[in-house]
């Protein structure tokens, strides 16, 4: 048995499958996770719909039309704070400790629980566009700017999930990671053009939902779904994509090699 | 059940399967985890690392198996520096730790093709691999189950096996019985001795005095995150006043202060009680001829006895001898458990 340490990149990416494989059969095997994930999030859509909809004004369009494009970008955004919760738990039961002390690729362990989440993503988006689609809503742009828009969103997801890593590997338990979710996501989610215009909050609270990287990913994905232009949107939310990812990513690993110091 | 090429491949290993480590520091806030630790390990040995709870055991092996970084002091690994090399140590050790690291929603036999995959031995090796231990550890009829229904010791012996999936040359084995009923705990005892046959070097740490003294070769005993003393078994056993104790339970705990003073002369400096259970233990020198002499001293004080006898010395009364207290007790439980949780994180 020839067992050298290498971490060239089959290697690497072998780790990498090995470690999604593992977040994917908690999937499969204990369903009741997705399944209550996908509930709330058919719950959320359906209220929000009918108990706001109708006292918000969206300049003549249904609120649904409206509301849907940002409904799936808060998906993943919620979606990422299970990320630190999931990791968290791993961190509890002494698992991270054998892979840590395994001659395999480090940041797999990681990466996997990433991969795996993105999977998660893109059910609850489809999920997301069926349901909303029996509410009414229509793509008036086509299907392939959806399918872009829908990427687009799984990218923003992939890059908020490395937040969700970062705090789920830096907090001390699991409810921790449960609150310390809420905390980054609430402000971003509602601080944006994802629920109202921008243009109804006070101005002081316009300049925040301006910066906020949910706003340009909100406003992407409604001018690819309803008609519009994409492009000054578009390179704003690629850029946060960017700049998120290459911060967390590299706050997390340098974390997860300190874990227990 | 190692097949032929294992074996050569092993006993190779063998011969610089040690670990060095010297003068290693480990401090968490205030409190002072390692305390200038050297060790030395000889390949093919069985080594025990005793200690009460929170006395730094669990911080040494994480030192050891990269997991954690000394503040000063270095260890060697089969030659590798667990710092500098730490991604070489990982390849030649097991580790398996203070809880089983084992998943619960996948069955045994994906928990261990598991770990084969990610030593890289590829999928067919690490299957193959996976089935021989299951039957090495009498886990087949369970294989195909979630662990999640396995018991506590099906759990420590899959734990055991996924330390063993790559064939290491040292293992590390954590408080490897805690939390064991004493029949599972016997059966890993058996699992464990066997692995030194195999020429592999077991680092070993527990706060069982019993199970120290089955397994290992050497033993050092740790308290507060210092080596107070390293020897055999014996050379332990000796220190604390010979081959045999006479050992004397009296009936009334509370009488324990005066049935130490009415026997002080026969045991002097050797003599140790236990205020816990009533016991008082004095070196035997070798005969019985002590017995008698403390059934009269005894009598004369009307102090009752329940249980005399003459037995070898317990790793418990080495303690005691170094240590002034048994391994049991946890002198400063509150910053013990502060020590423990955070080395575990």
């Amino acid at each position: 048995m020839n067992i050298r340490a290498n971490s060239n990149i089959i290697n690497g990416l072998s780790d990498i499958g090995v470690m999604t494989r593992r977040n994917m059969l908690r999937y499969i095997r204990l369903p009741q996770l997705l399944v209550f994930n996908a509930l709330l999030n058919v719950v959320l859509l359906l209220l929000f719909n009918y108990v706001f909809g109708g006292a918000i004004r969206t300049g003549g369009i249904a609120y649904i039309q409206y509301f849907l494009p940002g409904f799936m970008v808060q998906t993943v955004v919620f979606g990422s704070t299970q990320t630190s919760v999931g990791l968290a738990e791993d961190l509890s039961k002494g698992m991270i400790d054998r892979f840590r002390s395994l001659p395999m690729f480090r940041p797999a362990f990681l990466t996997g629980r990433v991969v795996a989440d993105t999977v998660r993503y893109a059910i609850l988006i489809v999920l997301m566009i069926i349901v909303g689609s029996i509410m009414g809503f229509r793509f008036e742009n086509g299907i392939l700017p959806v399918v872009a828009g829908v990427a687009l969103i799984i990218l923003f997801g992939i890059s908020l999930t490395w937040v969700g890593v970062f705090i789920g590997i830096s907090v001390k338990d699991v409810e921790t990671a449960q609150v310390a979710g809420f905390v980054w996501v609430f402000p971003l989610v509602f601080a944006s053009s994802l629920y109202v215009p921008i243009e109804t909050m006070p101005s002081w609270l316009q300049v925040f939902a301006q910066i906020n990287p949910v706003t340009p990913m909100v406003d992407t994905m409604r001018a690819l779904s309803l008609g519009g232009n994409v492009s000054a949107s578009l390179w704003k939310t690629l850029t946060w994509d960017g700049a998120i990812i290459l911060a967390f990513l590299t706050m997390a690993l340098r974390r997860y090699k300190l874990i227990g110091q | 059940m190692e097949n032929s090429s294992e074996t050569g491949q092993n006993s190779v290993v063998c011969t610089d399967a040690s670990i060095n480590i010297e003068g290693i520091n480990k401090r968490f806030g205030k409190v002072q985890a390692l305390d200038n630790v050297k060790l030395v390990v000889d390949p093919g040995t069985v080594f025990a690392l005793l200690g009460p709870n929170g006395s730094g055991k669990t911080t040494l092996v994480r030192i050891l198996t990269t997991l954690l970084r000394a503040d000063t002091g270095t260890a060697h690994i089969a030659g590798y520096d667990v710092v500098r090399e730490a991604q070489l140590v990982r390849s030649v050790i097991g580790l398996a730790g203070q809880y089983p690291a084992v998943e619960e929603i996948l069955t045994g036999k994906e928990n261990l093709e598991m770990i084969g995959q990610l030593y890289h031995l590829g999928k067919p090796k690490a299957k193959a691999r996976a089935q021989e231990l299951l039957e090495q550890f009498d886990l087949s009829d369970a294989a195909n189950r979630k662990v999640k229904t396995y018991s506590g010791g099906m759990r420590r012996r899959l734990d055991l096996a996924a330390t063993l999936v790559a064939s290491p040359s040292i293992l590390f084995l954590d408080e490897p019985t805690t939390g064991l009923d004493p029949r599972s705990r016997l059966g890993l005892w058996e699992v464990i001795a066997s692995q030194a046959k195999y020429c592999k070097t077991v680092f070993l740490t527990t706060q069982y005095l019993e199970e120290a003294d089955r397994l290992a070769n050497k033993i050092a005993i740790i308290d507060k995150g210092r080596i107070l003393r390293q020897g055999t078994n014996q050379e332990l056993k000796d220190c604390c006043g010979g081959d045999t104790l006479v050992r004397v339970k009296i009936a009334d705990r509370g009488e324990i202060t005066r049935a130490n003073n009415a026997l002080k002369e026969l045991g002097g400096d050797k003599l140790h009680s236990y205020p816990d259970t009533g016991e008082i233990t004095l070196p035997s020198d070798g005969g019985t001829a002590l017995l008698p002499e403390v059934v009269r001293r005894l009598d004369a004080e009307k102090i009752m006895i329940a249980e005399l006898a003459l037995k070898p010395p317990t790793l418990d009364d080495v303690f005691l001898s170094i240590t002034g207290h048994t391994a049991e007790e946890t002198p400063d439980l509150k910053q013990d458990t502060s020590v423990t949780k955070r080395g575990i994180r």
